[in-house]
């Protein structure tokens, strides 16, 4: 069949087209303003100002190292999570009931019952006290509102251990057990059965989940407003802090910084596709 | 034992903060370092019923906003979908990637310019224009979910019915929504979960004046009233969890 434009696509396009790139568009116009006065005209003031930006600088570090973190410690936690799922018998379909849980609480929820838990005058610190690691609330270490967003990369995890459990799980159900069983009469381990036999069939699937993950992470912003510090922020919070702020001024750069921003993680999402081939967007994350 | 571990540890994590939450919102004068609240009290709850609070009047925004954003979410996706279906479709890969970056980069940056094309249509402020934001991630969500379940449905089963005399709404009714409800029933209900956990969207368009129930658990997190803030967490999480167990035997089939 000859390849042909596609009419169906005209609704979701008005949204894509018509909302998102209308916005993105008149934000890249505003960026390229030339405030100050009566002087019109355009200029690229703005980004020049945030690639010497000391706090886009901290902003861009901190993102990075969260959504590392966060993607590298999910990985770990969400394979291993389905590999020991798939040794249970009985107890299964329960097991999978409690991962859905994670998965149905919003990110915000999940920031927030994490204020209640973590924090210097929460459970976990209370717990401390009475088995006599700490004595005083300050004594306990910095879990929230800290420098290295500490607070934010462990609900990270609560949220996206789960979501590449279920992924992960998916990739297994689909293998068939003939390579690990012949692995297994060839006299491999255990863990040389995963290294060299399930780990690469499940690889591709897991690898470009992971990297909707760290993109997510990314640009996020509910966790990090909740549970991060004023400085260092994560990029999405500078840039909201940035458009919120009263002086009128301050709007333009704003824009572009938001822009850097969607800038790098379109980067992310056109990597995640190269890495993904014709099977893009099949998974997808769990993005409220 | 493994089996015990897993669970009990799977179980901790998923059953675990929300105890904590149902706790500390029955809790009084639960001062560190307490391990078990010393005083019960239904305050924070009585609190969330009273009218001054807002809380209802959000609650129905936030349900109401879910709602028609869902639904239009899907009545949109479902045609474009079936498009992404066929692998032939010219401009896969561009389509794909439009749908891709406004659901991974959330439209902070687009929520911003909509803000000054808004502000001169007199949207912002709106639930009107408040709609029509979220409606930015919801929709290419909404389709890539839709894409992934119509992949699996056999197109020749249109083309039989067809054969056999029905007409097009009929072969819609009777053939294509059957085969396609249970993806449009998890599609209409992740459109209304990302509408309904919105904050910053509904912030930067809706300027503080459309008042959800996300942003009420922040402002009463800001303000420091711990118990409130749990029994109001717990009021945000309800819906969802009820709306995923649901769908979990759906969601099964999916993914």
């Amino acid at each position: 069949m000859r390849a042909g434009y596609d009419l169906r696509l005209v609704p979701v396009m008005l949204v894509v087209v018509g909302l998102f790139g209308l916005g993105l568009g008149a934000a890249l116009l505003e960026s390229v303003e030339a405030m100050g006065g009566d002087a019109a005209g355009s200029t690229l003031d703005h980004y020049r100002a945030i690639a010497i930006d000391r706090e886009f600088h901290a902003a861009l570090g901190l993102t990075i190292w969260v959504a590392a973190a966060s993607t590298a410690i999910s990985l770990v936690g969400g394979v291993g999570a389905a590999l020991v799922l798939r040794r249970l018998t009985r107890g299964r379909p329960v097991a999978y009931a409690f991962l859905q849980i994670p998965l149905a609480v919003p990110h915000l929820a999940i920031a927030v019952g994490l204020l209640t838990f973590a924090s210097p005058g929460g459970w976990v610190s209370r717990l401390a006290f009475t088995v006599g690691l700490i004595s005083a609330p300050a004594e306990f270490p910095a879990l929230v509102y800290d420098s290295y967003g500490m607070g934010i990369i462990l609900a990270y995890v609560m949220k996206e251990v789960p979501f590449l459990a279920v992924v992960a799980t998916a990739l297994l159900l689909r293998l068939d057990d003939d390579h690990t069983a012949v692995a297994r009469t060839l006299g491999a381990s255990r863990w040389q059965r995963f290294r060299h036999v399930t780990w690469p069939m499940i690889a591709p699937g897991v690898g470009s989940a992971a990297l909707l993950v760290f993109a997510f992470v990314f640009a996020a912003f509910d966790t990090p407003y909740v549970l991060g510090r004023p400085y260092p922020a994560m990029l999405s919070v500078v840039a909201q802090r940035r458009f919120l702020s009263l002086e009128l001024a301050d709007r333009p750069g704003a824009m572009a910084f938001a822009l850097v921003m969607t800038m790098l993680a379109g980067t992310l999402v056109w990597a995640y596709m190269r890495l993904s081939g014709g099977s893009a967007g099949r998974e997808r994350p769990v993005i409220y | 034992m493994l089996r015990v571990t897993a669970l009990g540890a799977l179980g901790g994590l998923a059953a675990g903060p929300l105890v904590l939450l149902a706790v500390t919102s029955v809790a009084h004068h639960w001062y560190w370092p307490a391990l078990v609240p010393p005083q019960w009290s239904l305050r924070a709850w009585a609190y969330l019923a009273t009218p001054g609070a807002g809380v209802i009047e959000a609650a129905a925004t936030s349900a109401i906003l879910g709602t028609v954003v869902a639904g239009t979410a899907v009545a949109m996706a479902l045609p474009a979908a079936r498009a992404l279906a066929a692998r032939h479709v010219r401009g896969r890969r561009v389509v794909l990637f439009g749908l891709l970056l406004p659901v991974l980069a959330p439209p902070l940056a687009a929520a911003m310019g909509l803000h000054s094309v808004f502000l001169r249509l007199g949207l912002t402020d709106s639930h009107l224009g408040v709609a029509l934001v979220h409606l930015v991630p919801a929709v290419p969500y909404a389709t890539l979910v839709l894409a992934g379940s119509v992949a699996n449905f056999d197109t020749d089963l249109e083309a039989q019915a067809r054969t056999l005399g029905a007409r097009p709404a009929q072969v819609w009714w009777h053939v294509i929504l059957p085969a396609v409800a249970p993806g449009l029933a998890v599609a209409g209900i992740f459109a209304f979960l990302i509408s309904w956990s919105q904050y910053l969207l509904t912030l930067i368009v809706g300027g503080g004046r459309v008042l959800t129930l996300p942003l009420l658990l922040v402002g009463f997190v800001r303000g420091g009233d711990e118990a409130v803030g749990a029994a109001l967490s717990l009021v945000f999480i309800a819906p969802p969890l009820v709306l995923f167990a649901g769908v979990a035997r759906l969601l099964r089939e999916f993914r």
